[in-house]
């Protein structure tokens, strides 16, 4: 995953990367490990700046899935802080930039909860459930979406 | 270019509240 260029350069722009390996590193990856309930490696937490974990992967993805993953996480980190404007554009990159990849539907789905947030207008959660018409059918988050459609 | 890991976890998370940036923390059992 990381010696990707893309990965290396997104990870480097956007965070402050920090490791526990879990035989070099024991005593922090039992005190990390325990805060934050890691139980496997590799374990990798996207933290907002006051170390609050806002997104998990767990176990190796293949690059594109990873880097989604990765923009999930500064999407989420958005989220859960309020900013819908920020999150809904994340979310969205997510969509346009790996479609074919599994966070997509997931995108999908919090990008039109994130407009409707922004916005109070519960056409964005129409406009999304009409969405995973065309894409993403047989997702569970189509599902999700589905109750929106009424 | 390759990531310059840090494994100074306590002055990482320190940083970020300062610096107001998110963190990856990756729990690795890969070869360092």
């Amino acid at each position: 995953m990381y010696p990707d260029e893309r990965v290396a350069r997104f990870v480097t722009e956007n965070f402050i990367p920090a490791r526990i390996h879990v035989r070099d590193q024991a005593d922090d990856y039992r005190r990390f490990g325990e805060r934050y309930g890691v139980q496997w490696t590799p374990t990798i937490l996207v933290l907002d700046h006051d170390g609050i974990e806002r997104h998990r992967i767990e176990g190796f993805l293949p690059t594109d899935d990873f880097r989604a993953q990765l923009l999930l996480g500064l999407a989420q980190m958005a989220f859960k802080r309020g900013e819908w404007e920020p999150a809904e554009r994340r979310f969205r990159e997510i969509v346009e930039q790996f479609p074919d990849g599994d966070a997509g539907p997931e995108a999908q789905y919090w990008a039109g909860v994130a407009r409707y947030k922004a916005s109070g207008d519960a056409q964005a959660l129409g406009d999304t459930a009409r969405a995973f018409a065309q894409r993403y059918q047989s997702s569970p988050w189509a599902k999700k979406a589905s109750i929106w459609a009424r | 270019m390759q990531i310059e890991w840090r494994h100074d976890i306590d002055r990482v998370l320190d940083d970020a509240k300062a610096q107001k940036r998110p963190v990856l923390l990756d729990f690795s059992a890969a070869p360092m």
